[in-house]
């Protein structure tokens, strides 16, 4: 990224980091990927009655070069899937996804051949919304949930750090059932 | 072409200064929230008897009739020390994914109990699949008052008969 990945760790990196976080998370700019029905209720949010301009999200762009957060809307297919990652690969760092709706996140009720079983398999995914398709207040509920995120990334060695225990812990992990889950 | 054809932009204008005194329509979310309609399909609960035993039966009816396979039920039999439900058997296993689910509710109207119901909940999102899968700890209901954790034998009337008409009348 920028100068800010430069800074040795210590007191000035938290602070640098607290403020970007904050700076980040009020001007995340949307490249709205609406695929279906999800669609409608992102548009919606964006109406007078949910305001996602509230988020300093008013600008839905259109262009993925001046975006920072691309919310996949709907149901993704195979032939859409390289289409998906060009448009990630395009926008510019820093980039979050939020996988809206349960195709998006998982395939949902789509089970075929047809259908990308979640986006994650194209793109790193931040936020999983379900809901089919989830209201307005579900989607900003998400926003909310990757402000936070946001705020709390961390940068340089701090970020490096996090990376590796995050990896460690992923490799861990113990599938539902193994973990003796009812 | 008229002599008053300069006033059509003042009034024009004068929609946009009507709004100025309007009040807004925006809801603040985050912070006050509309209720949802009181049968809005949210997230699942599954309910108790009023002394605590679990209504699942463990039938798998509603994994059955889900469209989207999210439901994972595995029943075991009840005995005698450790009762969990009234009847033979209760869902041992209880998990819903939500990243499937597309809460349509055929689960509710296939549940023969009454055991899985739909509460008014929907901030869902989270940041990974595994925590997305609810297992059965956080889909039961919280105990209420009279209530106990099962197991337990069933603790209301003399009869099965019994335990049900007052499980009816106090559920």
């Amino acid at each position: 990224m920028g100068l800010e990945e430069k800074i040795p760790s210590g007191f000035l990196l938290s602070t640098v980091e607290a403020l970007a976080g904050w700076g980040r998370k009020n001007s995340v700019w949307p490249a709205t990927f609406g695929l279906a029905c999800c669609a409608m209720e992102l548009m919606t949010a964006g109406s007078p009655t949910y305001d996602l301009a509230r988020f300093g999200m008013e600008r839905a762009s259109a262009t993925p070069r001046q975006a920072d957060l691309m919310i996949v809307a709907g149901r993704v297919s195979q032939k859409m899937a390289p289409v998906l990652r060009q448009i990630y690969d395009q926008m510019a760092e820093p980039k979050w996804v939020i996988a809206m709706g349960v195709c998006a996140s998982s395939g949902g009720m789509f089970n075929n051949y047809a259908i990308v079983q979640g986006v994650d398999h194209v793109v790193p995914v931040d936020i999983y919304l379900p809901g089919c398709p989830p209201r307005p207040e579900m989607l900003m509920d998400a926003i909310v949930k990757l402000h936070d995120k946001i705020q709390n990334t961390k940068f340089g060695a701090h970020r490096a750090k996090q990376i590796d225990e995050l990896e460690k812990r992923a490799l861990r992990s113990l599938p539902l059932i193994q973990q003796g889950a009812s | 072409m008229g002599f008053t054809d300069w006033l059509n932009p003042v009034k024009g204008f004068g929609v946009t200064f009507h709004h100025m005194f309007k009040k807004p329509l925006t809801v603040q979310y985050p912070e006050e929230k509309r209720p949802t309609a009181p049968r809005f399909h949210g997230r699942h609960q599954l309910n108790r008897w009023p002394d605590g035993l679990e209504k699942c039966v463990g039938c798998e009816l509603c994994a059955w009739a889900c469209p989207a396979d999210a439901i994972f039920v595995e029943g075991a039999d009840n005995t005698e020390d450790a009762r969990f439900s009234p009847g033979e058997r209760y869902g041992r296993t209880y998990q819903i994914n939500y990243l499937r689910c597309i809460l349509c509710g055929l689960c509710i109207e296939a549940c023969p109990t009454r055991a899985l119901t739909m509460t008014n909940e929907y901030e869902l999102a989270d940041d990974s699949r595994e925590s997305l899968i609810y297992t059965k700890e956080m889909l039961l209901a919280p105990l209420g008052p009279g209530m106990e954790t099962p197991p337990h034998p069933m603790r209301l009337g003399e009869t099965e008969e019994d335990y049900y008409r007052l499980g009816r009348n106090n559920g």
